[in-house]
C-alpha cells in the first residue's frame, strides 16, 4: 500500500459565503457561484487557477456538470459524492489525495441552496425525490422527516441515559447565544430554556427550536497544497486529518440509535491528526437537530457515552462556557440551507484565522469539524484543522 | 400458502415479500448458514455472504425500541405514532402502534403485529399493545 502522510500537507486558503438566510430570486447555482467568487477573492485566486471541483446537490444527479459549465471550469479532478450534508467535509480526503498526487493544484468545494425562498417548494421537492428514491418500508408510516428520525434517536437516548428535554434545550440556547455574536446568523433573537420547553411539539421530543432552520445560502472553500498556500493572501489553515464513516440510510436500520458514525470517524481523525481531544480549541458540529450535538460530543470523545446531556448543562458549550461549540450559531441558529457541511468548515477556518469578530475564541489553534448526513446520522465525516503552530 | 417455511423455493426478492403480505403473511428472512434474521428482504445474506436465505413467519411479537408522536393539525387527521419495533427474532422495522393514544406509546412496550387493510395501504404492518384483544384482521 502506498504510504502517504497527509497531515498538514493540504490547506484551506479561501472561504466564502453568499445569501445566508434569505436570498429571494437567486438560483442554487447563483448562490454557489457567489460563494465561490467570495472564496476566490479571499484566497487571491481566479477561476483559471481551479482545476479540481467538489460539489453536490439534492436535486441534480450530475451536479458537478452543472457547476463546471456555469463556472467555465474544466477540472481534472471531480468529487461529486453525495452522502448528505457531511459531503462537503467528506470531500476533503479525496481532494487531499488528488492534490498530493498531482492530479490537480487547486480544488474548489462549493454548495448552494435556495430551499427557503424557492418557488419550487420544499414539499414538492420532497415528493419528487421520494418518487425517484422511495423508502418503501418506511413510507406507509409517514415519518415527518428528517425531524421524526432524529426524534426517534433522541427518544431512545433519553430512555437509555436519562437525557432530558432541558438538555436538548441547552443545545438550542447555546447555539442562539453564539448566533447573537455573529452578524451573518439568521436567527439572532432572544431564546431561553423555558421558551424551548414550552414551545409546540413537532415530533416528540422536538419543538421547532430543536430543529435546524430552513434557510438559503451558498458556501465555498478552496484547497491547495500547503507549500503553495504560503504564497497566497490569507494565513493558510492546514487540514490535519479527515475521516468519513457511512453506516446506514433509514433510522429503522441504524444498529444503535444512540451511537453515530462519528464513533468511527472521530477517533480515526484525532489519531491521524496526532492530537487528543484536549488539544481541540473550538468545535463545529453539524447540528441538524439538538440531539446531534449531544451524540457527537459523546461519539467524538468529549464525554463518555450517555453523558452528552449532562455535558452541555449550565451553558457549557455557549459563549463563556467550557468548550466553544458551533461558534457561528450552527444549523440551529446561523444557517442551514439543506446541507451544512461547507459552513461548518468555513466557520472553523474563520476561527483559526482569528477573523471571527465578537465570537472569536481567543488563541484558537486547533479546530474539529464534524459533518452529518442523511435523515438519521447516516454518514459522518470528521476533520481536524490547525494553524502553523500545530504542524 | 400453508406455511411459508415450507416454501424455500420462493425467491428471496422484495416482490415475494409484498405478494405474501397481500395474502396476509408477514415474512422475514432467516439465513440457514449463519442463522441471522434479516429485515427488509435481501437477495443473499449480508452477514455471511451466502446464498442461503429462507422465508420465515416471525412470531409477530416484539417491543417498541423507540417512538415519536408526529404532531398534525386535527383537521389534517391529528397526531399519530411512528415507532421502531424490534421483533423477538431481533430485526427492527419502522411501524406504528395503534389502539392507544400516540403519546401513550412507550419504549419497551410489548406489542403484537397485525396486518391492517386500509384504503391507502391495503396491507399495512402495524402493531398493537400485546395485552389488547385482536382488532380486525390480525397476523394469524
Amino acid at each position: 500500500m502506498l504510504e502517504l502522510n497527509l497531515r498538514g500537507q493540504v490547506s484551506i486558503v479561501g472561504v466564502g459565503t453568499a445569501g445566508c438566510g434569505e436570498a429571494p430570486g437567486q438560483s442554487e447555482l447563483e448562490l454557489l457561484a457567489m460563494a465561490s467568487f467570495n472564496a476566490l477573492k479571499d484566497a487571491g485566486l481566479t477561476l483559471k487557477d481551479i482545476d479540481g471541483l467538489c460539489t453536490a446537490n439534492l436535486n441534480a444527479a450530475m451536479w458537478p456538470l452543472n457547476v463546471a459549465e456555469y463556472l467555465g471550469l474544466r477540472p481534472s479532478f471531480v468529487e461529486g459524492t453525495n452522502i448528505g450534508g457531511s459531503s462537503f467535509i467528506a470531500h476533503q480526503k479525496p481532494a487531499m489525495l488528488a492534490l498530493l498526487t498531482g492530479q490537480c493544484n487547486a480544488v474548489l468545494v462549493c454548495y448552494g441552496s435556495n430551499q427557503r425562498t424557492s418557488t419550487f417548494s420544499r414539499r414538492e421537492r420532497g415528493q419528487a425525490r421520494n418518487l425517484l428514491d422511495p423508502n418503501i418500508f418506511d413510507d406507509p408510516y409517514h415519518p415527518f422527516d428528517p425531524p421524526s428520525s432524529y426524534a426517534l434517536m433522541a427518544a431512545r437516548h433519553m430512555h437509555e441515559y436519562g437525557t432530558t428535554r432541558r438538555h436538548l434545550a441547552e443545545v438550542a440556547v447555546a447555539a442562539r447565544k453564539w448566533a447573537q455574536l455573529n452578524p451573518e446568523a439568521f436567527q439572532r433573537g432572544p431564546l431561553d430554556i423555558e421558551t424551548v420547553l414550552k414551545a409546540r411539539m413537532i415530533s416528540d421530543p422536538f419543538t421547532q427550536y430543536d430543529c435546524c432552520q430552513v434557510t438559503d445560502g451558498g458556501g465555498a472553500y478552496i484547497m491547495t497544497r500547503s507549500d503553495r498556500a504560503r504564497d497566497l493572501r490569507k494565513k493558510p489553515i492546514h487540514i490535519l486529518s479527515n475521516e468519513t464513516a457511512v453506516w446506514h440510510k433509514s433510522v429503522a436500520n441504524m444498529a444503535d440509535l444512540t451511537l453515530t458514525p462519528s464513533h468511527d470517524s472521530g477517533p480515526k481523525a484525532l489519531q491521524s491528526a496526532g492530537v487528543s481531544i484536549q488539544d481541540i480549541d473550538v468545535v463545529q458540529i453539524y447540528d441538524a437537530f439538538s440531539i446531534n450535538t449531544i451524540l457527537a460530543l459523546e461519539d467524538l470523545g468529549f464525554c463518555p457515552k450517555g453523558e452528552g446531556g449532562r455535558f452541555v448543562e449550565d451553558g457549557a458549550i455557549a459563549p463563556g462556557g467550557t468548550l466553544p461549540v458551533n461558534t457561528n450559531g450552527g444549523g440551529l441558529s446561523c444557517v442551514h440551507p439543506n446541507m451544512y457541511g461547507a459552513f461548518a468548515t468555513i466557520e472553523a477556518v474563520r476561527q483559526l484565522r482569528g477573523e471571527a469578530g465578537e465570537r472569536q475564541v481567543n488563541g484558537a489553534q486547533t479546530a474539529l469539524i464534524n459533518g452529518n448526513g442523511g435523515t438519521s446520522a447516516s454518514s459522518q465525516s470528521t476533520s481536524v484543522l490547525g494553524t502553523d503552530i500545530t504542524l | 400458502m400453508n406455511s411459508p417455511t415450507d416454501n424455500k423455493h420462493l425467491e428471496p426478492s422484495v416482490q415475494t415479500y409484498w405478494e405474501q403480505l397481500k395474502l396476509g403473511h408477514f415474512l422475514i428472512q432467516h439465513c440457514t448458514s449463519c442463522k441471522a434474521h434479516l429485515f427488509y428482504p435481501r437477495r443473499f445474506c449480508i452477514h455471511c455472504t451466502q446464498d442461503s436465505l429462507e422465508w420465515i413467519k416471525p412470531k409477530g411479537t416484539g417491543f417498541v425500541y423507540s417512538t415519536t408522536t408526529v404532531r398534525r393539525k386535527p383537521e389534517a387527521g391529528g397526531d399519530y405514532d411512528v415507532s421502531i419495533v424490534e421483533l423477538d427474532e431481533g430485526v427492527r422495522l419502522m411501524s406504528t402502534v395503534q389502539g392507544v393514544a400516540p403519546e401513550a406509546v412507550k419504549i419497551g412496550m410489548r406489542v403484537r403485529l397485525e396486518i391492517l387493510k386500509t384504503e391507502s395501504h391495503p396491507n399495512k404492518v402495524v402493531f398493537i399493545a400485546e395485552d389488547t384483544p385482536p382488532t380486525g384482521e390480525h397476523h394469524a
